[in-house]
């Protein structure tokens, strides 16, 4: 029963789903509806599930010292100061024991940490507790700022604005942006003309990449841009048009064999 | 004895920290000193500006800003550029975002643009007054939700089933802009700005459930991928990296970000194809060499 029990909802709601497209009934649409509403739950189950794992693995590596342990602490930080921005704002341009707030706020995270890592738990419990009060107090008596766990206000919260704009945009940008000098020196070593095919590829990536080019003399850039056109609406677009379709037929053999319960991956173990 | 290494030898094996020196020296040099190149929009791109030209006043475009800041570079610009054109037309803006790190670059995007609308502008020869951008009238951006896939099921039932609030907290129902608008059917079209696999759910559930106007905005290294619905019509129009971006603000004669990120860019490709051509003509003189060696 244990495991027919999945097998039987998979078959149900998975078979519902694929008869729902075709029945424009407002009953159908109903359960429909109230279907999204309930994947959408259980998503948010597994947001918190993905945030505790984040602080376990973490706490896991600082506890081993593994490699390279010290940037579980900025991963922690950086997380728990993200949270304390978005659910908390200024009320006015004052910050009065704002930072203050904060700054407990982390020392009861490292505090947690520790307490989860060392022997004598009881001292670092007890700090804990005195940190985590400290912040609580600042939050009862100071009023130049305030908290919002029930709206969103928090998402305008100027410190969260900035870590987002001035820290996390150009860290990704950069990482992201690294990628031109491993895609030139990749360029360079791949795009050699050893056989026929690869010969077809260096001048297809040439055309493609010179397909902008305005400096090319005697109507070679028009050239450029049309044979670069064909090249991705009749070559490129018959290639992927194989690998759509290709695709869209495994996904629904997969579908079926989930539904029918003949694939089971999903059960875990068996 | 250490062989001899001739030239073409190391043409074949230049270190790549060379490569990467010439490459961010091109770049530097091409960004320090300003020159501007010619676009030349190809039809794919012309579709999109002549379908977003053509919306009268008060109608609403579908905005979703599903990228993260890793593909700032090349999408942001087109978020500008068309956002842009549609607010100097008052064409009204549901922004969405169903990509996690989305929301803070919609957020940045809609107080940039903004900021811009309030100066007076001429685009294409028409004179645009600027001014005041308000939310919940000129715009409404709905944030994110985990689930892309049945979120964009979701707003072709009712945009309030996974959105009640905006991204501000306000009741949609609040909202003078959202008054009467259910779903896709009162939305003239949709533009996804996408640096991931969220394209693909909004073609297979959004456009091929709803049947709404599509237009796509994505990677350079994506573009390639998306032409067979291009083809099909299940998308009206694709632009396609920086240089799609730029080819959007020549034609809506607004230059930005992209037009000036594309000079870089020219010069950066010059330098890719430079060294392409160096391993190549080593590698012939050295395949030629040892083959006349071993004749």
């Amino acid at each position: 029963m244990k495991r027919q029990l999945p097998f039987v909802l998979v078959f149900i709601f998975g078979a519902f789903m694929v008869f729902q497209y075709f029945v424009p009934h407002e009953s159908s649409e109903w359960v429909y509806e109230f279907l999204l509403d309930w994947i959408t739950i259980i998503g948010i189950f597994a947001l918190a599930l993905g945030i505790y794992s984040l602080y376990h693995v973490s706490v896991e590596k600082i506890k081993f010292k593994r490699e390279n342990w010290p940037y579980s602490y900025v991963t922690l930080i950086g997380l728990f100061l993200m949270v304390v921005f978005g659910f908390t704002g200024r009320v006015g341009d004052a910050w009065g024991m704002y930072p203050v707030f904060v700054l407990t706020l982390v020392a009861f995270l490292m505090l947690l940490i520790q307490t989860t890592i060392a022997t004598n738990k009881t001292l670092w419990l007890g700090l804990c507790a005195v940190s985590l009060v400290v912040a609580v107090a600042i939050g009862l008596f100071d009023d130049t700022w305030t908290i919002n766990f029930m709206t969103q206000e928090g998402l305008r919260n100027s410190m969260f604005v900035n870590f987002f704009d001035y820290i996390l945009i150009p860290i990704l940008s950069t990482m992201f942006s690294l990628l031109a000098f491993f895609i030139a020196s990749a360029a360079y070593r791949a795009f050699r003309a050893r056989n026929l095919l690869a010969t077809l590829l260096l001048i297809a990536a040439l055309i493609v990449m010179l397909r902008f080019n305005p400096y090319m003399p005697f109507g070679l850039p028009a050239l450029m841009a049309d044979t670069s056109n064909w090249l991705m609406n009749v070559p490129n677009l018959a290639a992927q048009r194989a690998i759509v379709i290709g695709i869209g037929l495994g996904i629904v053999a997969t579908a079926l064999k989930v539904i029918l319960g003949i694939e089971r991956g999903y059960m875990g173990k068996g | 004895m250490s062989e001899k290494v001739n030239i073409f030898d190391r043409m074949m094996r230049i270190d790549r920290r060379w490569i990467f020196l010439f490459l961010i020296v091109v770049c530097v040099i091409t960004y320090t000193i300003p020159f501007t190149i010619p676009i030349y929009p190809v039809p794919e791109v012309k579709s999109i500006y002549n379908f977003l030209d053509s919306l009268p006043e008060d109608d609403i475009v579908l905005v979703a800003i599903d990228y993260d800041p890793n593909n700032l570079a090349e999408l942001h610009p087109m978020t500008y550029a068309v956002v842009e054109h549609l607010w100097r037309k008052k064409v009204k803006v549901i922004f969405t975002s169903l990509s996690q790190n989305g929301p803070g670059m919609a957020d940045q995007a809609i107080r940039d643009i903004s900021d811009s609308l309030k100066l007076d502008r001429t685009y294409n020869g028409v004179e645009f007054k600027g001014r005041e951008i308000v939310n919940g009238v000129d715009y409404c951006f709905l944030g994110y939700k985990p689930y892309y896939a049945l979120i964009i099921l979701g707003m072709g039932q009712d945009f309030r089933l996974h959105f009640p609030n905006d991204y501000y907290g306000t009741p949609l129902d609040d909202l003078p802009m959202m008054q009467g608008v259910i779903n896709y059917d009162q939305v003239d079209c949709v533009v996804d700005l996408s640096g991931g696999n969220i394209t693909d759910a909004w073609i297979s559930y959004g456009q091929g459930r709803f049947n709404f106007p599509l237009m796509l905005g994505l990677t350079g290294v994506m573009t390639a991928q998306y032409y067979p619905f291009l083809g099909s019509g299940q998308v009206k129009g694709i632009m396609g990296g920086l240089l799609g971006a730029a080819q959007y603000e020549e034609l809506a004669d607004n230059p930005g970000r992209a037009k000036d990120g594309m000079r870089i860019q020219l010069f950066a490709h010059y330098v890719i194809i430079l060294f392409i051509v160096l391993g190549n003509i080593g590698f012939f003189m050295t395949t030629r060499s040892k083959k006349e060696g071993g004749a």
